[in-house]
This record gives structure tokens, sequence and C-alpha cells, in this order.
């Protein structure tokens, strides 16, 4: 394996010998330095309110709501990466979500049960509500998107229209009444402790993720090696490898630590005639589905950026749309996918919220396109356009969502929480420009 | 001068081609043609419809009259893919590349590599990149940041890389050399030859005849949006062109066009 590193052109090499260790360290892994100071930022963060509240805040229950509270946010965001890289905002997203997670509701407690006679607990009415959806994700993305790309509309008129319109219908469909209950499969989308696939099958997700890791570095290496172009070290590689996969299975370890209230415990005891030991019986939640959701759409999302013509040109679009149209490349339509995207993803987050909540409320993702904006800038993209990552954006998510129930956990006053929110928004931003200027 | 005269179906032959903005004639009645292994260069003032004449042929604009042949058969260009469809590669002079991506996305823009799953095939793009840029820059080694952190030189050559690795048949350059130093303008010159050695139509744009007039086998002089007259570089001379670009005064080598200097008779 030793020939495999001197494929680096010399010209590289020498110029890697000028660098420091750590500047050699970064090149040789080709990692991301913003990312790297992301990663730092929340460490900083979740140490000093661990230390501040008294060790409250790293525990596993703690991280596993945490994880279970960025969910829905998290997968907005991804969204919303595509939707600024293309030099466009989205300013509806909340909206969106409140009256996708009131026709959801009406559709699964009210419509499908009093007007067409499905029963109680009929799987099907989970899967038509969340469908149903979808499907109007989809429709009000693309009526927004259509009048962006094709009459021209700019998207911050259109979506802040969209912003006070879907939310006025979402109080229109009831009448500004709550529905509630949901569903109780629909309710799994929300978390909880049934919402959660438990130990063994977390481990499972965990060793199928870290072979997947292992697959992809092979893989890119091979790919590489093929074309004969210049490869990583192997120490690099496998250095990454190791970190992935530790990162990976120590979420799982920590989403498998956190167990089941003993009250829950009890009654899944009773139902199952079992008799609960002496220490009291462990059951661990493992994984969360909302996270799991959100995991498949980053990873869905980050495949649709890196690997897809479409995502290819939404870059292109946001770099410079001229060249872009000159490339042969319709502008249009591009954008009009994009807020279709950005439609469905809010479904998904309509659900994920209604369901954890168990209720539709018509201020169901009030805020929420701040939140969502929020994340995707925090995480690096750039309001220029053209940058942007889906995974840094959902790293944003998770450090926006670490401040509010950190500051929650050390009892701060909800003004105070909203002015740290918004002073940490600015000086992100400011950083990442000095960043910039720097680079 | 006849044994040199192109004959056969022009390459490109656009007529009577006229485009207004808001009023002011951009291009105003042009005709130009182009033949196989054949430069012609456009010469004329900044805001001599040239740009725009070209824009026409690369589908950038739509022109409100007029008819454009390839080949001898009428061609409908409507937008930037229709042209390309035809085999026209355009180099903006603005270069028009997405300064966020690398090279090899700039040169297959539009035009990507897929793998068997449909998704993008970068590695076979880089690889096809890697060929095309060792062709032209050989020294160039910075396939992977985005183009924005590359030299104007470097630029130049991915903008000329990515209008050549389609095959062109007619090729535009648009101010080809502006951003370039003496050695690189040597190279485009260079390669100007060895496409024209291969049958491909090239039009060159240049506000400065000094640069085109030895790689040029026809100029074709515009001002305010008129073609002033075309001749072949061998029956005028640099002060003759310099005339027609200035004052719009058609010498007895050139073929005058509707925008030559009326001379009282």
């Amino acid at each position: 394996m030793t020939d495999t590193t001197s494929n680096t052109p010399v010209a590289d090499r020498a110029r890697a010998a000028e660098l420091s260790a750590v500047g050699r360290f970064l090149k040789a892994t080709e990692l991301d330095t913003r990312m790297l100071g992301m990663v730092g930022a929340l460490l900083v963060i979740w140490i000093g309110i661990h230390l501040l509240s008294g060790g409250l805040f790293l525990t596993p229950r703690n991280l596993w709501n945490l994880s279970v509270q960025t969910s829905s946010v998290a997968i907005m965001a991804t969204g919303m990466v595509l939707v600024i890289v293309m030099r466009n905002i989205d300013l509806s997203v909340g909206s969106v979500e409140g009256v996708i997670g009131m026709i959801m509701g009406v559709a699964q407690a009210e419509f499908l049960i009093r007007v067409i006679g499905f029963q109680l607990g009929n799987p099907w009415l989970w899967i038509i509500a969340l469908a149903a959806g979808v499907a109007l994700g989809l429709l009000i993305g693309a009526f927004q998107g259509f009048v962006i790309a094709y009459m021209e509309v700019p998207a911050f008129i259109v979506t802040l229209g969209g912003l006070l319109v879907w939310r006025g219908m979402a109080w229109l469909i009831t009448s500004g009444r709550t529905v509630a209950p949901l569903d109780a499969t629909f309710q799994l989308m929300g978390g909880g402790p049934r919402g959660a696939i438990g130990a063994s099958a977390s481990w499972i997700v965990g060793v199928v993720a870290c072979a997947a890791v292992a697959f992809a570095l092979l893989n890119g290496r091979s790919q590489r090696k093929r074309f004969s172009f210049p490869l990583r070290p192997v120490w690099a590689e496998t250095f990454l490898g190791v970190v992935a996969c530790a990162a990976i299975l120590g979420a799982v370890w920590i989403a498998n630590s956190y167990p089941w209230p003993v009250g829950i415990v009890r009654q899944y005891a009773q139902q199952n005639g079992i008799t609960i030991p002496e220490g009291g019986l462990f059951i661990a939640h493992g994984i969360a589905i909302p996270v799991l959701m959100a995991v498949a759409v980053g990873i869905v999302m980050t495949f649709i950026t890196r690997r897809t013509r479409f995502g290819r040109y939404v870059f292109a679009i946001g770099g410079n749309p001229e060249a872009a149209e000159l490339a042969g490349i319709n502008t249009r339509w591009v954008t009009m996918k994009v807020f279709m995207i950005m439609g469905v993803l809010a479904a998904i987050s309509a659900a994920i919220s209604s369901a954890r909540l168990n209720a539709s409320t018509n201020a169901l993702g009030t805020l929420d396109e701040l939140l969502v904006i929020a994340a995707a800038v925090i995480g690096g993209t750039s309001l220029a356009g053209g940058s942007g990552t889906v995974l840094g954006a959902m790293l944003g998510a998770l450090l926006m969502q670490s401040l509010q129930s950190g500051m929650v956990l050390l009892g701060i006053d909800s003004p105070l929480q909203s002015i740290v929110v918004g002073a940490v928004l600015v000086v992100a931003v400011w950083l990442d420009t000095v960043y910039r200027k720097r680079v | 001068m006849e044994k040199t005269t192109p004959t056969g179906t022009p390459l490109i032959d656009m007529r009577n081609i006229s485009i207004a903005f808001g009023g002011i004639r951009a291009v105003d009645d042009a005709s130009i043609d182009l033949f196989p292994g054949e430069v012609v260069a456009l010469l004329g003032h900044n805001g001599a419809g040239k740009s725009t004449l070209i824009k026409i042929l690369s589908g950038a604009y739509k022109r409100d009259a007029g008819q454009i042949f390839v080949n001898g058969e009428e061609a409908s260009i409507a937008n930037p893919r229709d042209a390309k469809k035809y085999g026209i590669e355009t180099i903006y002079q603005t270069l028009a590349l997405a300064d966020n991506v690398d090279a090899a996305a700039n040169l297959f823009l539009g035009r990507e590599l897929k793998t068997g799953w449909g998704t993008l095939d970068d590695v076979a793009m880089e690889a096809e990149a890697r060929k095309v840029m060792g062709r032209l820059n050989p020294r160039f080694q910075r396939f992977k940041e985005p183009v924005v952190k590359l030299s104007g030189g470097q630029r130049q050559s991915v903008a000329i890389a990515r209008a050549i690795l389609f095959n062109a048949r007619i090729l535009i350059m648009d101010e080809p050399t502006a951003a370039l130093g003496p050695q690189e303008t040597a190279q485009v010159g260079e390669l100007v030859r060895q496409l024209k050695a291969d049958g491909i139509g090239i039009f060159l744009i240049s506000h400065d005849i000094h640069d085109v007039f030895e790689l040029a086998d026809r100029v074709c002089v515009m001002k305010n949006g008129q073609v002033v007259g075309t001749a072949r570089t061998g029956d005028v001379t640099q002060d003759e062109v310099l005339g027609m670009i200035i004052l719009g005064k058609c010498p007895p080598g050139a073929i005058p066009g509707p925008g030559a200097l009326k001379i009282a008779a």
C-alpha cells in the first residue's frame, strides 16, 4: 500500500511540505475547516452549558431530546440551503408547515373518520394523511416557485405573501380550533418512548451506517485510482473512517443509554405480561424516529446536491445565473423545482411537529422560517448565493436548538433567550465573513 | 484572389439580422457568413453591435428579424441549447463561468457525464477535463478548486476548453485574449490555427485589429449596428480597416455593407 501516496504529483507534495503540521493534516484529510469550526463551536456551547447547568446538559436524556427537537428545523434547513444557494429566500416555510399540519390533522382525526367512515386505528389513516400533506407541500411549493420563476416576482415578496396567506389558511380550516388527538401510528413520527426504534435496531442502524462510510471511502478511492488521480494518504482515509464510525456508534450508544420512564415501562410490562425485576427494567429508547427521518432527509439532500445534475445546476445558477443560462440550463424550471422540494420538506417537518404535539394547531411552525434561515446561514450558506452545504445547515439547526434548550435548562427567561439567539446569529455570520476574507 | 475565395455552402449564413433594445437598433440588417476552416474577424468599436450579433447566433438573444442558415439549412435558434445542438460553441467575453464550482463542473455545465445510475460521473468528467486542459494549459493542476480562485489566464483556458470539448463545428470567440498575457495569447493563436485546420469555422470578435489580422481570413467591420463592409485580409491594409472601424469608409478591396459611408457621387 506504500505506493498509493506516491500518486500525488511532485508539485503537490512540495507544497504540502511547506505547510505546518495542522495544515498538512487538513490537506491530507481534505476536511473543511469551516465545518470543523462549527463542530468546535457546538462542543464549546455543549460543554459550557453542561458546566453552567451543573451537569444537566450532556446527559443521554437531554441529548436525546435535543436530537428530537432539532429534527423538524434541520429537515427544512436542508431545503433552505438550496433556496438560498440559488439567491432566493423562503419566508413561508413556517406557515406552510402550519397549514399542512392542520390539513394532516383534520384528515386523520376528522375527515377520513367522519366523512369517509374509516375506523380509528386504520393504518391507512396515517398513510393517507401523510401523503396528502406531502402532496400539498409539493403543490404549494410548485405554486410559489412558479410565481417566482415564471412570473418573475421576487422570492422575498412571494414567500412573504405566503407567510401571511398560509398562516391565515391554517386558521380558516378549523376556524382556529385545535385538532387532537392524532392517529397512534402517526404520532410515532414525533418521537417519545414509542416513537423510537429500540436498542437492537439502533445498533443495526449504526453498524450499517459504519459499513456505508467504509464503502463510500473505499469506493471513492478506487474511482480515483481508476483514473490515477491524486489520492488521500491511507492514514488520512483511515482516520476519517474511524472518526465517522466513532461518532455514529457514539450517538447510538447515547440514544441507547436513555431508558424509558418508569411509568411507561410498568405499562409495557403489564401489557406484555412481563414481571419487572427488582432493580427496575431497563428499556432503551434507541434512535428516535424523527431523528432517523432527519438523517434520511439529510442523506437524500446531500446526494441531490452533490451527485445529481439538478444539484449541480442549483449551485451553478447561484454562482453565476447568466453563465448557467448561457450554458443551456433551464434556470426557471430548476428554481421551481427547488421550491417544490422546500414544500415537501415543510410537509415532513409538519408531520414531525404535529405528531410531537399530538395535535394540529394553527400556530404550528410559527417563526420557524426564521430558525430555518438562521440554521442555514449559521451552517455556512452564503446569502450571496452559490455556496452552502446540507450537513452545515443541519449542524446549524443543532447549534441553534442546543442554545435554546440549553438556556431553558439554565432557567434563562425567554426574552433573554431571544436576545442571545439573535446576537449569536449575527456574530456567527460576522465570523464567517471574516473567515471567508482570509481564505 | 479568386483561388482563395471559399466556395460551396457556408457553415453559417446570417441574413438581414436585426435586433432592437428599447428603441436602440443594436444590430440593423446585418448579414455575415462563415465557411468551414475559415476565421472571420468581426471588428468594430465597443457598442458597434459585434457582441450582440454573435449572441444572436449563440442563442443568448432572440433576433427581431432575419434568418440564420447552418450548412445551407435554415436553423431555428431560440436559446443557447439550440445553438449547441447545431455545434455552435461560444467563448464569451465575460467567460460565463460559474465561479463557485470547479473546472470540470464548468466544462461540462449543462452537459454533465452520468454514471449508469444516472448520477454525476465526476471522476470521468475530471479525467476528460485533465485531458483537454492538458492540451491547452499543460501546467494547470487546480482541478479541485472553484474557478473563482484561478488566475485570469487559467479561467480563460477553462472557458476555451469548454468550447472545444464538444467537437464544435462553429466557434465564436468574443475577445478571447482580453485577459491573457503574451505567451497565453500566442497559445490561443496556435489553437485557432489548429482548429481551423480541423475544418472548424471561427468567428473572432475583437476591437483590436492587430490582434486578429494575422489569424483572420476575412474581416467584417461593424459600426452603429450595421455592417460597414467585409474584406479578405489580403485585400486591405490595416489602415484601411481602421478607416472602416472609425469612419465607416469602405475601401475598394472590400465588399460594402449597408453601413458603409455613402459618398456623394
